[in-house]
């Protein structure tokens, strides 16, 4: 089934205002369209695309609140960066992400078309590979299979989807495997193990070979009954260097102020912890954008 | 935000003046191709299919759930392509109604419906639908109830809403009529030639058991699989993923399942605790929903969650569904006798709603809703954050009064005496209320 180009949507003027948030840092307070993601958000964690780091793994964790907009934030920052992008998005059609992608300035279409961006739709493939047999295999193989399987067929997806030019010249900068979500891994039928070894190898192959970057996101259910997902969520938190960690308010709903982030810089690899510094901010999602201020300082309650 | 509530109270004539407007011409209310990639460049973007309308925030199509309140609720109706999960009340009753009222609102519409059970044949469940509420008829009831000497006030309540009904001007025959959402009379079926008129699908379980034939295992249960086949072969055939090119299809197809996760589907999640397949429900429930993202359909599932012996099951069920509605009943348990709770049969939780297409979403600022089923009709209101949650307090004169302090409700039939009552009790709250007035009193914000 060959997907036909995205049809013109309707152009509806949301009827949101956009609260104006004071921003933290000195600089400008209003986000320009044509950076897109969140420059709020490149602010508090201090990089901007000329200067993304490079070998690191980022895990985005939400908990009782959803933590997509994070997603969508380092998909557009890391295509605005010039980087090669394997995007592997179990969880929605890749026409969500385009048309908030488009809100925050960048197209995925024309991305994928000049091979900046290689995108594997679970949700279609996954149609695909059940109801009919695959002649080789397929990234999403292990749904046809009966006991737990492996992640293996992907991880070979992924290196395939990364591997450097052939004729050496450097058209991208370095590649980012962007995955979400894992948690839904462990919903079809994989344990926490195969999906750590899977985080592992491409850990070996993107970060430390290919000096790239890796960020995931993984759902955090906070009582402790899914114990697979607690698993693979610790492993992951040891291995990471960053984790953003976007929490509902514990006092319930607002209006105005939609969940905290929580920054955590980590050095794995060193055992002394001289760089761990966390931060934590309050948000608001906009249309297109989220503001970001410290915790008590909303716009709507100054 | 402020578009959704000022459009709550006349939601049944906006959308249909929406509809009708896309029917007649060339409006900006283009159908934004939805998540339907498959559908074919033939099909002019203009050309609107019955019972759907774009979503103001993000040009979604949306159909309705047969209930305008809930319609209200998750922010215009329920997105094409995407699963509404209803977690079930203890006894299967409320759910099953709205259940009803999803294929039944199929029917008005003339879209195709896909039945699903392990339980009911569906031939059954389609011959118990409620009827709907044409103008005359619900003209008809209410002057009847007119002449009735025991209730004076409701004459007035039911003048009002025959108003609000007469808004849209339906024309009186049987099956078309332009509204996005329809009323539903639960004592009442649905008229046999509607049925017969309307095209179904059914899948009852335990007819294909007997059909086994040579599968390689996999570790979704037999019954999953089978019904998964079922709808791909229905998607497929009828042309609703627009992948064949002699079918175009300009319909939506509506699914509905019921209890799934029962033991009846021969799923074992609702019986222990470890389980051998406990991946077999989750794996269904997302090749499910990458069957409906690539085709022009809606499903509804009803689940026994109560059941569901492991917690971990239902948080990853939940993420795997697009919008989950809870209901709890009060038959049987102590809120039934609870004066804060007289006139309300249970409540509704929103537990999730989709973010599509969009970084946020619609959300209603009543969180604690409650539903009766009052008059046939199934009514939905909203209260204060706590009013509904509020422990038993020695002064029950003071809760009742703080109940009836409600923002406007969502329910279509606001009449002028509850009104009245909000007058008064704002009075008798203006001395104690607030957060100061003494320790008995909980957090209000």
């Amino acid at each position: 089934m060959r997907a036909p180009p995205a049809r013109a949507r309707v152009v509806c003027s949301s009827s949101v205002s956009v609260v104006p948030a004071a921003a933290l840092t000195p600089g400008p307070g209003r986000s320009c369209p044509e950076l897109g993601m969140f420059p709020e958000l490149n602010n508090l964690l201090n990089i901007t695309p000329d200067r993304a780091e490079q070998g690191k793994l980022t895990l985005l964790c939400d908990a009782k609140t959803d933590g997509s907009f994070l997603v969508h934030h380092f998909l557009s920052f890391y295509l605005k960066a010039n980087c090669k992008v394997c995007f592997v998005a179990l969880i929605q059609s890749f026409s969500h992400y385009n048309i908030v992608g488009q809100k925050l300035g960048v197209s995925l279409t024309a991305a994928r078309e000049c091979g900046q961006l290689v995108f594997l739709e679970g949700l279609k493939s996954s149609v695909d590979v059940f109801f009919r047999a695959q002649a080789e295999p397929h990234p999403l193989q292990f749904l046809r299979e009966a006991d737990a399987g492996n992640l293996q067929p992907l991880y070979e997806f992924v290196r395939e989807a990364l591997k450097p030019m052939d004729d050496g010249r450097a058209a991208w900068r370095c590649p980012v495997l962007l995955v979400d979500d894992l948690s839904v891994l462990l919903s079809l039928g994989l344990g926490a193990v195969a999906v750590l070894d899977f985080i592992h190898y491409c850990r070996v192959a993107v970060c430390w070979e290919r000096k790239g970057n890796i960020v995931t996101l993984v759902h955090d259910s906070g009582d402790g009954e899914d114990e697979e997902n607690d698993i693979l969520l610790n492993g992951l938190s040891h291995q990471s260097h960053l984790i953003l960690r976007a929490e509902g308010l514990a006092t319930g709903f607002c209006r105005d102020v939609h969940g905290q982030l929580r920054i955590l810089w980590r050095t794995p690899s060193q055992p002394t912890a001289q760089r761990d510094g966390s931060l934590t901010y309050q948000y608001k999602i906009q249309d297109k954008s989220v503001s970001f201020f410290a915790k008590g300082m909303s716009p709507a309650v100054l | 935000m402020a578009a959704v509530a000022t459009c709550g109270t006349g939601v049944g004539s906006t959308g249909s003046i929406v509809a009708a407007t896309s029917k007649n011409n060339v409006t900006s209310f283009q159908r934004k191709g939805p998540r339907a990639s498959g559908t074919d460049s033939g099909c002019s973007r203009l050309v609107s299919i019955a019972g759907t309308r774009p979503s103001v925030r993000n040009g979604q199509l949306l159909v309705s759930t047969g209930l305008p309140a809930l319609d209200q609720l998750l922010g215009g109706g329920l997105a094409v392509g995407t699963v509404l999960l209803i977690e079930e009340d203890k006894y299967n009753i409320y759910s099953s109604l709205l259940f009803k009222y999803f294929l039944a609102e199929g029917i008005i519409n003339g879209h195709t419906l896909l039945v699903a059970s392990a339980k009911e044949d569906p031939a059954d469940i389609l011959q118990e639908l409620p009827a709907p509420l044409l103008d005359d008829n619900y003209k008809k009831d209410f002057d009847k109830d007119v002449c009735n000497p025991q209730t004076p006030d409701s004459n007035i309540k039911m003048k009002i809403a025959w108003r609000y009904q007469l808004l849209p001007k339906i024309e009186s025959g049987p099956v078309s009529s332009s509204r996005f959402g329809h009323y539903y009379d639960a004592s009442k079926r649905m008229p046999q030639e509607l049925i017969e008129a309307s095209k179904w699908h059914g899948f009852f379980f335990p007819e294909k058991l007997s059909s086994t034939l040579n599968i390689e295992p996999c570790s979704l249960t037999h019954g999953y699989r089978k019904l998964l086949q079922f709808i791909q072969k229905v998607i497929y055939e009828e042309g609703f993923d627009g992948s064949n090119p002699q079918k175009k299809q300009k319909n939506i197809l509506r699914i509905g399942i019921q209890n799934l996760g029962s033991p009846l589907w021969g799923d074992d999640i609702c019986c222990t605790e470890n389980c051998d397949n406990s991946h077999s429900l989750t794996k269904f429930l997302y090749v499910l929903r990458g069957l409906l993202r690539t085709s022009l359909s809606a499903c509804i599932i009803t689940m026994p969650t109560h059941l569901i012996q492991n917690k971990a099951i239902i948080a990853r069920v939940t993420n795997l569904s697009d919008t989950v509605v809870g209901l709890e009943s009060f038959i049987g348990s102590e809120r039934e006798t609870n004066p804060l709770y007289k006139d309300y049969h249970g409540l509704i939780h929103i537990r999730q709603i989709p973010r599509l297409n969009n970084l946020i979403y619609d959300v209603s600022d009543v969180k604690d809703l409650a539903f009766k089923l009052k008059r046939k009709l199934f009514t939905i209101e909203g209260g204060k954050t706590d009013d509904f949650q509020a422990p038993f307090i020695q002064d029950q004169k003071q809760e009742v009064s703080k109940r009836l302090h409600l923002p406007p409700d969502l329910s279509d039939t606001v009449s002028r005496s509850s009104k009245q009552d909000l007058a008064e009790s704002s009075k008798l709250l203006g001395p104690g209320c607030g957060m100061m007035a003494g320790g008995k009193q909980h957090l209000d914000f």
